[in-house]
């Protein structure tokens, strides 16, 4: 009796967290007036939804400009984060944990509150409706995230190993490369693709940075799908968008879910 | 021959260097505009001429006090913080809990919990809306199916019913987060707790109550400030699925409004401020109540 209340308690759980995305991709499939009708069976699949995305829109494009965004900002943030991480897990210093706490104080901004003096920032470098000014406003987040986690984890390896190192006459910036980048591995990975999720999901700046359709990132292009008469939307072209780009995210999480998780618990401070 | 001290100057001084590229770049993508917005705030700027902004002092957080739009953004801000970071903590606790049983295929399980983590917020906003349709929504035949509702509902439309809608997506987006935090802190319990609890025959909600909750009281504390600072600035997914209705309008989506729809740089500014404010002010009360190891004490 108790065994099967469990399972249907976990039954639920698994339909309550999976049935909308199913849904979607039931939906993304269905053509015509059987869009909308809302009984799932019978059916049959018709992939003319997904040829329609990628006709009526540069939707290709769109998913290229999220993934070279998304990319060079986890570069960027990574190469940054490594050598901050550094000085501050491993160099003890005055006013190091007043620095920890303002790199974490940024990543509580609201994005609101940057957004007029970073749309005057962007045009001053004239960046405005291009890629350059994604990746620029993205690192106010991804970068302070990354900070902290690389030094939380880079505080845990033994101190031996760069004693060792220094001793034997290796300039910090080797103990760095040498030492540590090989240790880690693991942490590049988790962080880097929590910063590629972020920046892949973005939506307040990349909807206000940019303008024509061809420089567009994926969420935004999803938001603004519009049908031919401006009254009704086009859900089937939507659902298909959708699932296109979110099938790799899942993917990426059924592969790397104890990293993630790792990764989670890691940036969310520890008490 | 290098003394102990010049080579500890040598070593302060590299750590600068190793730090100083980060903090250019945080100062120029995040201090800068952060002082530009503040700066706005206190003038009449106009999107299409920031550069011929007067001084105007006080004079739009005077006009956003008299503005009944703005005091209804704060109020909606608020309610869907409380209500949604409520649920998720009770949800994720229920989640979590179950998750931290043993049983076959957990992994699996674990991994679909995920999901609405891993999916883009504008993502799972169209595909509520969908879901949530007046017409041809799945939400709606279902419920009419079960006798539970006389007749369509819309959603989001109803401005009664928008809010609702909203804090529901949410909850079903973030509670995986929390989840998966609690999770993390109920495998750090050592086993003996519970060991010692079961051969004094307390009852499992006794345990619940009295073992299991005040010991990872902590972590489920740091995740309910995490997710509260979140959804205080929250924007996307009440900006997809209701637009800027003023029935659900969050203090982000009335500040965006006021600053690119309206082009009033000016109010839209001093409104993101005051959020700025609010913000700053409940991070340093709980880093200073938490007492947060920021030096790493504990570790070294």
């Amino acid at each position: 009796m108790r065994r099967a209340l469990f399972w249907l308690l976990v039954a639920a759980l698994v339909a309550w967290s999976v049935f909308p995305f199913v849904y979607a991709a039931l939906t993304s499939l269905k053509t015509g007036s059987a869009l909308f009708d809302p009984r799932l069976f019978p059916f049959t699949p018709a992939w003319d939804n997904y040829l329609a995305v990628f006709r009526e829109q540069p939707f290709g494009r769109n998913i290229l400009n999220s993934a070279l965004v998304a990319a060079a900002t986890v570069a960027l943030s990574l190469g940054l984060a490594v050598w901050a991480a550094y000085a501050l897990a491993r160099v003890r210093f005055r006013g190091r944990g007043l620095l920890l706490l303002t790199v974490l104080g940024v990543s509580m901004f609201p994005p609101v509150a940057v957004l007029s003096g970073l749309f005057e920032l962007v045009r001053a470098l004239g960046l405005y409706n291009g890629l350059g000014a994604l990746v620029l406003s993205y690192l106010i987040f991804t970068l302070p995230f990354t900070v902290w986690v690389l030094t939380t984890f880079m505080r845990e390896l033994p101190v031996e190993l760069e004693e060792a190192a220094l001793v034997d006459g290796a300039s910090p910036a080797q103990v760095v490369v040498r030492v540590f980048l090989p240790l880690m591995g693991p942490a590049l990975v988790a962080t880097g693709l929590l910063a590629f999720i972020a920046a892949w999901n973005e939506f307040l700046f990349a909807l206000t940075f940019t303008l024509s359709n061809h420089v567009r990132t994926v969420p935004v292009a999803i938001a603004l799908i519009t049908g031919a008469s401006g009254y009704e939307l086009p859900w089937g072209n939507i659902m298909a968008a959708s699932v296109t780009v979110t099938l790799p995210l899942v993917a990426l999480v059924l592969v790397f879910q104890r990293r993630i998780v790792a990764g989670l618990a890691a940036g969310a401070v520890k008490g | 021959m290098a003394t102990p001290s010049t080579l500890r100057r040598r070593r302060l001084g590299e750590a600068w260097l190793f730090l100083s590229p980060m903090l250019a770049v945080l100062a120029l993508v995040a201090g800068w505009p952060l002082l530009r917005t503040l700066w706005f705030g206190l003038t009449d700027a106009r999107l299409d001429d920031l550069g011929g902004a007067r001084f105007v002092g006080l004079a739009n957080f005077v006009l956003l006090a008299g503005d009944p739009v703005w005091w209804r953004a704060v109020w909606n801000t608020l309610w869907f913080t409380v209500v949604s970071v409520g649920a998720e903590t009770v949800l994720g606790l229920a989640v979590a809990l179950l998750l931290h049983a043993p049983f076959r295929g957990r992994g699996l399980v674990r991994a679909a919990v995920l999901i609405p983590w891993a999916i883009p917020t504008i993502v799972s906003a169209k595909m509520w809306a969908w879901m949530l349709n007046d017409q041809f929504g799945v939400v709606n035949e279902g419920l009419l199916g079960l006798g539970l509702i006389a007749e369509p509902l819309a959603w989001t439309a109803d401005p009664d019913l928008a809010m609702w809608a909203v804090i529901v997506v949410d909850v079903w987006k973030t509670t995986p987060f929390m989840a998966l935090l609690i999770l993390a802190a109920l495998q750090m319990v050592p086993g003996e707790c519970y060991e010692a609890a079961r051969i004094d025959g307390v009852g499992p909600l006794t345990v619940l109550w009295r073992v299991t909750l005040p010991l990872i009281r902590p972590a489920v504390v740091v995740a309910v400030v995490f997710r509260g600072l979140d959804s205080l600035r929250v924007f996307d997914l009440i900006y997809v699925l209701t637009s800027n209705a003023e029935a659900t309008m969050s203090m982000s989506v009335y500040a965006r409004q006021q600053l690119i729809d309206f082009q009033e740089v000016g109010v839209g500014s001093a409104a993101s401020m005051l959020l700025f404010l609010i913000i700053a002010v409940l991070t340093v009360v709980t880093v200073t109540a938490g007492r947060l190891d920021l030096e790493g004490r504990s570790g070294r």
